[in-house]
């Protein structure tokens, strides 16, 4: 690659670049060559870089001002929405950032599925991702613990619960995490202090995240190897970097609209309600992007098995390079996958309305049947078609598209 | 090709329908009477006498069970809120007796309010508030509107759902009907009836007048930066759109050295 043999113009910089090569990596970043036939669902990485980084300068704002403490944390957070200079701004980006947060990265995880991205020789990338997608979770589950309201506290009640499930040392490692023998201040406190520690851990896997990428280049949508750099590639910059901008602006408009217009309507209005352990809200739900996963803890009679089943869910992804054997990457030329790939984009929709759902009759037993259904494409459905599949006949080359 | 970016399309149509639909589980009940807000909609504003009205509502009806808890009087005076001059909040503020020290000697007294202290409770704490109400606590309004699937409309509908239990319903001593409460049982007596307050402005103080009024007030006392956060967002979303369409041209004609290649 051309980067290679960069030298910078000035004598300083030659200099400086000799001892530490920052001159050199940002040359390589502009010049990384990208394939140029990426479609709009390639921007979500500079979206979700984009979105890290506005929770965490939002989140360091708002933890000058935010109190951890079982007694004030709900009127700290009211004190920022009332009395803090644009706190209002600063906590709506912040709670709403978080869902936009996760409706990138859930495009950004279905282009990967589609595209084939996750196959060799990108698998690390992928479990990156998937590693990144996980804290993630965590992150936002104790995010949404802060405020102290009554789904914060009962949230945190029935996920932290999940851990008693384990056999001998649940019930102790319940109390460990808790800090006593409820939810109550010392949960509050290590949460915050984790909630404020994780971002900087994805941060750092996001750099690995697109180190590993830059190792192989970017998959494209005909999913096929090319040449680098080629008649196939362009430079990342100014090429790529104008065109996630443009769907960067595209999604901060959505966004916008969220935080002026209806900034609250992802939320639940009983967080608005000071935590009472004494009074259970009627129904304990998460975060619309936790529903799915909350669906399949609750498909399960057994507390035990619900747990194993969740994990299980979230695991299985880390395995999917070796569970989809085929050598075709992209859906385009996969006929019969690319229906089941819409068929698990419904199952995981239907998951998630059902968690949302109490847990109860109809609701339960379609719960079941999408849980299984979940489980049954990632090992069954896609390892049994690896090896029957036909697939289409896969171009040479970005330029010549047609092979016939 | 085409049918395959429709399918692309199809699922951002997923995505959305999925966050609306997910919202509306919690967020709203089809069942309440819909009233159209001043401050609803994307240029919403509060309607101010209406405010300050609600206010007077709060002040001599709700306020003797209630608590407002999160507000100080100073609000009461802010851009965006019932905007009553300073004479006025500081004469508002000055009605209540406020405690406070310790004083030099060491003893804690009560004086007249001022602009910077927050709502005095009706009671010293929450057991307090209980006990006085039959063993059920009034909640705190300060976010009460935020705090209700509905919002502003449950509020309203609640406060206009009182009437006669059908045959046959079971209702407990000191429990009254309301056709949009949980279990249509409420422990607060019907609050507003004609006249419950005289109106300074000489407005007519019917049931539905004084409902309005004090669910604007707690809109208001709930989100109370409303007004600057629709203006802001205006101004934003029309920056953005300007500056989007400058991204997409610029990128259009950079692109177009490679798309001539071809």
């Amino acid at each position: 690659m051309s980067e290679d043999n960069y030298v910078p113009s000035s004598k300083f910089g030659k200099w400086f670049n000799d001892r530490l090569p920052l001159l050199t990596l940002s040359a390589h970043l502009r010049e990384y060559p990208t394939p140029k036939n990426l479609n709009y669902w390639w921007t979500f990485g500079g979206i979700l870089t984009f979105c890290l980084i506005a929770q965490i300068v939002t989140g360091v704002v708002l933890g000058m001002h935010y109190v951890a403490h079982a007694d004030m944390a709900f009127d700290s957070v009211e004190h920022i929405m009332r009395d803090v200079n644009y706190g209002w701004l600063l906590r709506y980006i912040h709670a709403n950032g978080a869902s936009m947060f996760f409706l990138a990265v859930y495009i950004h995880i279905f282009r990967a599925l589609f595209y084939g991205s996750y196959k060799s020789p990108r698998e690390v990338i992928w479990i990156i991702g998937m590693l990144i997608y996980i804290l993630m979770m965590a992150t936002a589950f104790m995010g949404y613990v802060l405020p102290w309201g009554q789904m914060s506290f009962w949230g945190a009640t029935v996920i932290t619960n999940l851990f008693s499930a384990i056999p001998l040392v649940g019930e102790s490692i319940t109390t460990w995490l808790w800090g006593g023998y409820a939810v109550d201040n010392p949960t509050l406190t290590r949460f915050f202090s984790l909630h404020y520690f994780l971002p900087f851990i994805i941060l750092g896997l996001v750099i690995l995240h697109i180190w590993a990428l830059h190792i192989p280049g970017n998959n494209n949508p005909i999913g096929i190897e090319i040449k680098k750099p080629s008649k196939d590639t362009v430079p990342f910059h100014p090429y790529i970097t104008a065109k996630d901008l443009f769907a960067l602006m595209l999604f901060l408009i959505i966004f916008s609209g969220f935080i002026f217009f209806s900034p609250n309507i992802l939320g639940h209005p009983d967080n608005y309600i000071p935590a009472n352990p004494m009074i259970t809200p009627s129904h304990i739900v998460p975060e619309w992007y936790l529903l799915p996963f909350y669906a399949i803890l609750r498909s399960v009679p057994d507390k035990l098995g619900g747990v194993l089943l969740l994990f299980a869910s979230l695991f299985i992804l880390i395995a999917l390079p070796w569970l989809d054997r085929s050598k075709v990457r992209s859906a385009i030329f996969r006929p019969i996958y690319k229906n089941f790939f819409w068929l698990l984009i419904l199952d995981v929709l239907v998951l998630g309305y059902m968690g949302a759902m109490p847990a109860e009759g109809t609701y339960l037993l379609i719960a079941r049947i999408a849980t299984a259904y979940y489980f049954l494409h990632f090992l069954v459905i896609l390892p049994f078609l690896s090896s029957v599949e036909k697939t289409d006949p896969v171009p040479i080359s970005i330029s010549e598209p047609v092979l016939k | 090709m085409k049918t395959y970016i429709f399918k692309n399309n199809f699922i951002i149509g997923f995505f959305l329908t999925f966050l609306f639909c997910s919202s509306n589980l919690y967020g709203s009940d089809t069942k309440l009477i819909k009233v159209d807000w001043s401050f609803n909609g994307i240029t919403g504003k509060f309607d101010r006498s209406s405010l300050q009205r609600g206010y007077q509502v709060y002040n001599e009806v709700c306020s003797s069970c209630h608590s407002m808890r999160l507000l100080s009087y100073r609000n009461l005076g802010e851009k965006g809120g019932p905007e009553f001059s300073i004479e006025q909040v500081k004469a508002i503020a000055s009605n209540f007796e406020v405690q406070d020290g310790p004083n030099e000697e060491g003893e804690m007294f009560v004086r007249p309010g001022r602009p910077s202290d927050k709502f005095v409770s009706p009671y010293p704490n929450v057991q307090a508030a209980s006990a006085a109400n039959g063993g059920s606590y009034p909640p705190d309004m300060s976010v009460l509107v935020k705090a209700r699937k509905g919002g502003a409309d449950y509020i309203y509908s609640l406060l206009m759902g009182y009437d006669n239990s059908p045959e046959g319903f079971e209702l407990e001593e000191g429990v009254h009907y309301n056709k949009y409460m949980d279990g249509n049982k409420i422990k607060m007596a019907k609050p507003l009836s004609e006249g419950s307050v005289t109106y300074a402005d000489g407005t007519k103080a019917t049931e539905t007048q004084m409902a309005k009024d004090v669910t604007t007030f707690l809109a208001w006392a709930a989100e109370p930066h409303l007004e600057a956060r629709h203006k802001t967002g205006v101004r934003v979303i029309i920056f953005l759109i300007v500056l989007t369409i400058l991204v997409y041209l610029s990128m259009k004609r950079l692109w177009s050295r490679i798309d001539s290649e071809q």
